[in-house]
């Protein structure tokens, strides 16, 4: 079953622009004819993965960097801009201080304002060192001559000038600044975490304005559009990792499966992308931070299901599962880790939302293939075999058998996500 | 117990190593149909079909055909979102591992199902499937699938053993431009020139067809295409 689904930069397109120039190592201000160090370019390439600036900027079947993805927003459809040198459709014309202006201040280098979509809230807390480095990096991909798809917003959000009270409400400006009383790997681990990972994209709640509040960063939240809840990093009732090992928080962010669980959807795409490319050591960083950010905030669950209800569905989910779930997840819910994740103790499952489960019994799903696990092996979908009843009481059966402490779902809640969005 | 879990894990884990080899002379490992089981609520188990007519066998198709199929829905040129989702961040070699291993998969075929279509009908999709319709420049299935109609490896499927509702809703696909294939792309140009009593001939009469004793399919090169096709780049000729 899934474990954190997060896809941070689906959110939303960016919209921009990524930019710029030529580019000015630190230190050396040399002229444009000076081609930047290949290490820095390399540097560059590692950063732009861990920003999985791929994933948003370039289309489906298209080439890289150019743009051109759709991006579907409550507010209309935005679509990525190109951000390979070519001198008139991409950022050939850019400077590496307009590159960092976007990535650090989300403005254009006319200072246009970009949608928001465009992670910068969490791109500011890049240091202009490793903008620079990226800036290098993009000033080296091949040119591709693609003017950017004008995006399709709804009024009132076609106009700009509203990004302003945006910024307002939900914009901070300013690079990380690292926590003396910490270590170098936590804070190497939270600027990652923070910063070019933007995983607050996904991990905070978003609100009806499309902004996420600071107060609740890493809180957890449905993403908008895509009908996976991307969930809370800080609660060790959902994705919070304090209890589990760093090796085990490693596994999951670079192979994309554990000894605890495995990742799908949204956040399966975030580790094929960006996660897999990141060193052991970086890995290890952000596990470090991520286990020190969750803190145990018991809630209790809310029931949606009458008890006499619940258990009739905890009786036929019990016949479903020894059915269609036990050869892999094992009879008590052990699972056969790290392929099979055990669903016993899984707290994804048991989370408050119990869209993921529905939605991983319907959809099923493979774990990204990536370097350390190349051959994942994957979960069916169910969504043919099983009715709106069987699915309701399986997963009503998987988030409250063997001490799990999740609630009931009924079949209404199951049959709506049938419709979900599986792109 | 933390300590039992880590220690298992790694036993798993050098397991996993085993396993993930490759056997002698297969491109997959020995465990393959348990790393494929997602494909089998709707394709069967090694793939032979389910009583669902919608969802296809994939048991003994060319492992070409299989690959292109695979890589289309991972790219998103051929359209099936519950596919499109699930192979969207599987690799390109693990994709011909799916194709290989389903592609030497030999269950027993089920026997064509009873069908209500007319005599008239039968003979009309037989007259296309083994002759084609010259006035219309519509070449017979036979003249790529093969006189058996059990296809030409790599890129060119057999078309028994397939329920009349799944051909007919392929050959609509390609008329509408939601299934494409490599270009030249010789299926949306044929099924571009059927009419819609053609394809509901077409699939009356292959689905009718029972199962060759031989379902294998011929062997890359042994014999030409009419035009050229992109699945099959080498247009039936020998490599």
């Amino acid at each position: 079953m899934s474990r954190q689904n997060r896809r941070c930069q689906l959110l939303l397109t960016t919209i921009s622009a990524f930019v710029v120039g030529a580019l000015v190592p630190a230190g050396a201000q040399n002229s444009e004819a000076q081609q930047p160090p290949e290490a820095i370019v390399k540097k560059g390439e590692y950063l732009a993965r861990a920003g999985d600036c791929i994933a948003c900027h370039t289309a489906p079947e298209g080439k890289l960097f150019a743009g051109g993805r759709g991006m579907p927003t409550p507010f209309g459809t935005l679509y990525t801009s190109n951000i390979t040198p070519d001198p008139e459709t991409g950022i050939g014309k850019w400077t590496a201080d307009d590159f960092y202006k976007t990535m650090h201040d989300g403005r254009f280098p006319d200072g246009g304002l970009l949608y928001p979509a465009m992670p910068f809230g969490s791109y500011t807390k890049v240091t202009r060192e490793d903008s620079d480095a990226i800036f290098a990096y993009l000033k080296t991909v091949p040119a591709v001559r693609q003017p950017d798809h004008p995006h399709e917003l709804q009024f009132p959000y076609n106009n700009r000038s509203l990004i302003l009270g945006w910024r307002t409400l939900f914009f901070t400006e300013g690079e990380f600044q690292p926590d003396p009383k910490q270590s170098d790997e936590w804070n190497r681990g939270a600027y990652l975490v923070e910063g070019l990972g933007h995983c607050g994209m996904c991990h905070t709640p978003i609100n009806a304005l499309g902004g996420s509040s600071e107060s609740k960063a890493f809180q957890g939240g449905l993403i908008p559009m895509q009908d996976w809840y991307a969930p809370s990093l800080t609660s060790n009732k959902e994705a919070g990792l304090g209890d589990w090992s760093i090796e085990e928080i490693s596994d999951l962010l670079q192979k994309g499966i554990s000894a605890r669980g495995a990742v799908y959807g949204p956040m399966a795409e975030v580790v094929y992308n960006s996660l897999q490319y990141m060193t052991d050591d970086d890995t290890r960083a952000m596990a470090v931070y991520l286990k020190s950010i969750a803190q145990d905030e018991p809630k209790p669950a809310r029931a949606s299901v009458g008890s006499q209800e619940a258990s009739l569905l905890r009786s036929l989910g019990k016949t479903v599962y020894d059915k269609q779930c036990a050869s892999c997840h094992g009879a008590e819910g052990e699972g056969r880790p790290p392929h099979y994740p055990p669903l016993a103790g899984n707290q994804s499952i048991q989370m408050e939302s119990s869209v993921n489960a529905v939605r991983m019994v319907l959809n099923g799903g493979y774990p990204p293939a990536t370097y350390k696990n190349p051959m994942p092996h994957g979960m069916p979908p169910f969504a043919v075999s099983l009715s709106d009843d069987e699915v309701a009481a399986v997963v009503s059966y998987i988030r409250t058998a063997w001490g799990n402490r999740g609630t009931p779902v009924n079949a209404a809640e199951a049959n709506k996500l049938r419709s979900a969005p599986l792109q | 117990m933390f300590v039992k879990t880590l220690l298992l894990t790694c036993c798993l884990s050098f397991l996993g190593l085993d396993v993930g080899l490759a056997q002698e002379g297969k491109s997959y490992p020995a465990d393959m149909a348990d790393r494929v089981q997602a494909c089998t609520p709707c394709h069967g188990q090694e793939g032979r079909g389910t009583n669902d007519p919608y969802f296809p066998r994939l048991a003994g198709k060319p492992a070409g055909y299989l690959y292109n199929q695979l890589e289309a829905f991972k790219s998103g040129r051929r359209k099936y979102p519950p596919m499109n989702y699930l192979l969207a961040f599987l690799t390109d070699d693990y994709l011909r591992q799916f194709a290989d291993y389903f592609a030497d998969q030999h269950p027993a075929l089920p026997g064509p199902p009873a069908t209500d279509a007319s005599k008239s009908v039968l003979e009309h999709g037989q007259a296309l499937v083994t002759q084609g319709d010259l006035d219309r420049a519509i070449p017979a299935c036979v003249s790529c699938h093969g006189g058996p109609l059990t296809g030409q490896s790599p890129g060119i499927p057999g078309l028994l053993g397939l329920r009349a509702s799944y051909i007919s809703a392929q050959l609509g696909g390609w008329r509408y431009g939601t299934r494409t294939a490599n270009a030249p792309d010789c299926m949306q140009l044929v099924a571009g020139r059927l009419t819609e009593d053609d394809v509901r001939a077409v699939a009356a009469y292959l689905a009718g067809q029972p199962l060759p004793t031989d379902p294998v399919p011929a062997p890359a090169g042994s014999f030409a295409l009419p035009f050229a096709c992109g699945s099959q780049p080498d247009g039936g000729h020998k490599p």
